[in-house]
């Protein structure tokens, strides 16, 4: 009776650190499969369709919208100071530091990261992926090593296409609505925006969230319990852990990044 | 057929645009486009006070960009800082007397070095030292140094 509580607590710790290993074992087996992609590139460019193209809309949407609030909320703070001329650099920084990379990831995890989740967690459930063992096709390699890879690439393009978006929403705003001199916006953007310091570590960051989110999403459909519900439950799976990931890397490679 | 040829146009431009929007971050937003790059030399000046100087920042002759901060070191011998400036090559007849001053931009803006070009026939070459310089104001002292005056009105 007394003891009951405490193999409860044990049977959780051990199937977290079981899962734990598990996803990293399995991150070993798949990028152990990711050279033999080179002799398949058409699966790699299938599923950049699905996870990078499908992607786009969303984060070319986003990152408009992020830019323009971004030059609103910027402008209003700046002109109190008469420095509304920084509005460039305000925009330019906060997007290329921090809100491409992260914003994009989450969109990515909810838009990319859940269907793979989904799609792999399916294929589980009706036993596609034995049905692959049993013609000795190595699901890993046909399935999950084309679909990290093309999250891996997919990431830091769309990081980027959200980045540059959004400060042309600022700039629309800004200089379009609220009459920033035009000039001395990009002027003053790209004399404090460093292309080392600032561009280079938010590709960095970008790759890393990419990395991680797509290494959650296709272990959460891979080690799915093979029922309705356990689908549906990877599936929530990725989009939380993933967001709790980005974020607190995110603070990590900041304070390694920034913090001098 | 049709649909994964489809398949790989989308792809392609999709690549190409993410490509794209990072020669773009690359060189519309940062500084690359207007850093200095190329041969320079090195010439170095000795201030008091430096204020708030960093590396990088930007050192002009009335106004144009030549250059930039390289590095600033503490001499603890002459108690001063020294502080490296790489010059672009472009600009190499600055003559031996030239003078450098910290200058702020704006009220609240950072601060860049000037220099002034005085009239010796022999020009600056790598490595000399500026020997005339003047240092940065400190808005500290400013303030402190008008408070005196006032107080010192007042009991008059």
């Amino acid at each position: 009776m007394i003891l009951d509580p405490l193999q409860q607590l044990g049977r959780k710790g051990l199937a977290y650190f079981g899962r734990l290993g598990r996803g990293h074992l399995f991150l070993m087996q798949t990028l152990a499969a990711v050279p033999g992609l080179v002799l398949r590139p058409g699966l790699v460019i299938r599923q950049l369709y699905s996870v990078g193209v499908l992607t786009l809309l969303i984060i070319l949407v986003s990152g408009l919208f992020v830019g323009m609030v971004l030059g609103l909320q910027g402008y209003n703070t700046l002109v109190d100071f008469g420095a509304e001329e920084s509005l460039g650099v305000v925009v330019a920084l906060s997007l290329v530091r921090e809100l491409g990379p992260v914003v994009a990831a989450l969109l990515f995890a909810g838009r990319a990261g859940s269907a793979l989740t989904a799609e792999i967690g399916l294929m589980k459930a009706t036993e596609q992926l034995s049905g692959m063992e049993m013609m000795a096709v190595d699901p890993i390699r046909r399935v999950v090593a084309p679909r990290f890879v093309a999250g891996f690439i997919s990431m830091p393009l769309l990081a980027a296409i959200f980045s540059i978006v959004g400060v042309y929403g600022g700039y629309f705003v800004g200089v379009g609505l609220l009459g920033v001199d035009d000039g001395a916006f990009w002027s003053q953007m790209q004399a404090k925006v460093d292309l080392n310091d600032d561009v280079y570590n938010g590709v960095i960051k970008s790759f890393v969230f990419g990395f991680v989110a797509v290494w959650i999403a296709v272990f959460e459909g891979y080690d799915t319990v093979p029922t309705s519900e356990g689908v549906s439950r990877a599936t929530t799976r990725t989009v939380v852990h993933t967001a709790l990931a980005v974020l607190g890397l995110d603070f990590v490679l900041t304070a390694l990044m920034f913090g001098d | 057929m049709g649909h994964s040829r489809l398949i790989e146009i989308g792809v392609g431009l999709f690549v190409a645009a993410g490509m794209a929007a990072l020669f773009m971050l690359a060189m519309q937003v940062s500084n690359l486009s207007n850093s200095i790059s190329g041969d320079t030399y090195a010439i170095t000046a000795a201030f008091e006070n430096i204020g708030g100087l960093k590396v990088r920042s930007p050192v002009t002759v009335s106004g144009v960009r030549v250059g930039r901060v390289d590095a600033i070191d503490y001499d603890s011998r002459a108690y001063e800082a020294v502080v490296t400036l790489s010059i672009d090559s472009r600009y190499n007849s600055f003559p031996e007397d030239t003078s450098a001053s910290i200058f702020t931009s704006g009220l609240l803006g950072e601060q860049y070095i000037a220099l002034e070009p005085g009239g010796s026939e022999t020009n600056l070459a790598e490595g000399d030292r500026l020997q005339l310089t003047q240092s940065a104001l400190v808005i500290e002292q400013l303030v402190g140094q008008f408070l005196y005056n006032q107080a010192g009105k007042q009991q008059e």
